[in-house]
């Protein structure tokens, strides 16, 4: 597993602002997952500069980079990535685990928070069984409840039907209404088309 | 470090993955379980062969008759060697460091004791007064055979305990006569022996009298003595002495080992404790063998555990874990499991033990099968920490890794 330096981003430059709903577009190896993971702070970049909410986040150190996550980013990922050991109330509850916040007032704020996305029955489910639809709720359930200032929804439709994409979209949206600003990477047209900008990448540059 | 929240994660997540927690702790259980089992199984093997010492005095020397099996001042070889009353004297006055000494001559045949109506065939021995130190016997009532009974030829005799319950059963038996091949004699003394022979029925008789009432002239089988040394250098010295003595006396090679047989127990007994040195270092080796494999389970099962969890980590950083949470997450998962697992061990082996201890009596190859806590306790604690060790590094490499490694999807 060598760290083989591979150029994805060939120089982006891009501002979104606070209480954006933005897409992130482009065919696979477009470089829209590594522009992702890099808002995320889930990776590094060797040139150039990020700013997250006026602070520069660059070569952080692990801790630093897991605090910041929990400040201040949201992730809703394809695969949903819960933890299959956990039932739908723990895994929202989760990032606040993380904040310090103890376990008898998160587990009661991940009920408001899946209450707030229809879930509230399904509390005691284990992922397994939840339906598709029903996990991606949990996941942004989750993302939400550490109040986050950016909500970064990696293909957050790719395993779902059109009428759950639609769906989580419409909740993505009542998110971003609230003012948290929303990055949602895809390759489905009209999910870019629910968005307010559409950023294209093509081999690393933005287009247009 | 003692965070009321963190623990309540941990115990979830060993709730909730029952199988990986029961290989982790089945695998220090087991080595636990045993290393007590072989420490214990080693310690009663000991114990019950140190009680077959500890029946007689154990600084004495036994001499038995034999063959000569070389010629010798010109007698033939398979001259049987025959003690009289007499060895015992001259060794007596001419070995320094003899204490008491004694013969304990069997009387075979066909011998009737009868006390009324009871009767039975018991073992009779002839001996001398000092047979009480030499075998360690108890008095019960009474007094054993004394000089006087030796010089004069007294008709008394000293009977086991099973012997005089066989006979007089709840009836007093000291001052009455029982009846030996018809011939009355007086019972002066009860004995129990302290060990080994413990519920045997034997009859001692002052060996002049013995020898009168049964024909054997002067003859005796065989004599043993205590010593006043415990040293083995001191009671080698004195066993060759006595060869010296008893191969001038009866006129054999003196390196004729078939003429008479010495056993010094004070040898044996160092032969034995050699032995067991020898049994004690290698359940050693077989119990730190045991552990090893004990580690090396935890270590394996750990690793496993690390690329198991993989993904749930890059979970848990993506969503604000710190590298260092993971770590302490998974260890103190491991100490947990580990300690508990060690802990049952521990009480398991030491409870198979103690019910081996209480259910199956003692006999002379096997007695209180028992384990030094401390050392069992220091072996739970040497897995609890190889365990941790064996989980720190797979933690530490799996808490290095980018969050968008572990989140790949396959």
């Amino acid at each position: 597993m060598g760290d083989n330096k591979l150029h994805v981003l060939k120089g982006i430059d891009v501002h979104i602002r606070e209480g954006e709903l933005v897409s992130i577009m482009g065919s696979s190896g477009s470089g829209k997952s590594t522009l992702l993971n890099i808002l995320g702070i889930l990776d590094n970049y060797d040139s150039g500069e990020y700013l997250l909410n006026n602070t520069l986040v660059k070569d952080l150190s692990e801790t630093k980079a897991a605090m910041y996550r929990n400040q201040f980013i949201g992730f809703v990922f394809q695969s949903f990535n819960l933890v299959s050991f956990k039932n739908a109330m723990e895994n929202v509850a989760l990032p606040l685990y993380y904040k310090g916040v103890s376990r008898k007032k998160r587990n009661l704020m991940a009920l408001e928070y899946l209450d707030k996305m229809g879930l509230r029955n399904w509390a005691e489910h284990m992922p397994n069984e939840l339906s598709g639809g029903q996990k991606q709720r949990v996941a942004i359930a989750r993302a939400l409840i550490s109040q986050p200032k950016v909500i970064l929804a990696d293909e957050p439709t790719g395993a779902l039907d059109s009428v759950t994409s639609l769906e989580v979209m419409n909740i993505l949206k009542e998110v971003n209404q609230q003012g948290i600003t929303v990055i949602i990477v895809t390759h489905e047209k009209d999910i870019s088309e629910m968005t307010q900008r559409v950023i294209r990448l093509r081999d690393g540059v933005i287009e247009n | 470090m003692f965070d009321l929240d963190k623990w309540e994660e941990i115990l979830s997540s060993i709730g909730k993955n029952k199988l990986r927690t029961f290989l982790t702790a089945f695998s220090v259980f087991w080595g636990i379980f045993m290393l007590i089992i072989l420490l214990g199984a080693g310690n009663g093997l000991e114990n019950g062969l140190k009680n077959e010492f500890s029946n007689d005095a154990i600084n004495t020397i036994w001499v038995y008759s034999g063959m000569t099996s070389m010629a010798h001042n010109g007698m033939k070889p398979g001259r049987h060697i025959q003690f009289t009353n007499t060895d015992i004297e001259e060794i007596k006055r001419t070995v320094p460091g003899v204490v008491h000494i004694s013969t304990q001559t069997n009387i075979y045949g066909q011998t009737q004791v009868n006390y009324k109506n009871e009767q039975g065939s018991f073992e009779i021995r002839a001996s001398y007064p000092g047979h009480r130190h030499i075998e360690k016997l108890e008095i019960l009532e009474g007094r054993f055979i004394n000089e006087a009974d030796i010089m004069g030829f007294r008709k008394v005799t000293i009977l086991s305990i099973s012997v005089k319950n066989a006979l007089f059963k709840e009836e007093d038996a000291i001052g009455k006569y029982i009846r030996i091949n018809n011939i009355p004699v007086k019972v002066v003394g009860v004995f129990d022996d302290s060990g080994g022979e413990k519920g045997r029925q034997q009859i001692y008789l002052p060996v002049t009298t013995a020898q009168k009432v049964f024909s054997m002239q002067n003859r005796i089988d065989n004599f043993m003595m205590t010593i006043n040394t415990t040293s083995l250098e001191e009671s080698n010295a004195i066993t060759e002495k006595i060869r010296a003595k008893v191969a001038e006396r009866h006129n054999f090679a003196i390196e004729d080992q078939n003429a008479v047989f010495i056993s010094n127990k004070i040898k044996e007994l160092k032969k034995f404790t050699n032995i067991f040195d020898g049994v004690n270092i290698f359940i050693w080796i077989i119990g730190i063998g045991t552990i090893i494999a004990g580690i090396v389970g935890v270590s394996n099962i750990m690793t496993i555990v690390v690329k198991e969890r993989t993904k749930e980590i890059g979970i848990r950083k993506a969503l604000g874990a710190t590298p260092f949470s993971v770590v302490s997450l998974i260890v103190q998962e491991a100490i947990i499991i580990t300690s508990v697992a060690g802990y049952f061990g521990l009480v398991a082996g030491v409870g198979l033990l103690e019910a081996v201890a209480k259910n199956i009596p003692p006999t002379q190859f096997f007695d209180r099968p028992e384990v030094d806590i401390m050392i069992a306790v220091y072996a739970t604690i040497l897995l609890v920490v190889a365990g941790t060790l064996a989980g720190i590094f797979p933690a530490m490499k799996a808490a290095q890794i980018k969050p968008v490694v572990a989140l790949r999807d396959e």
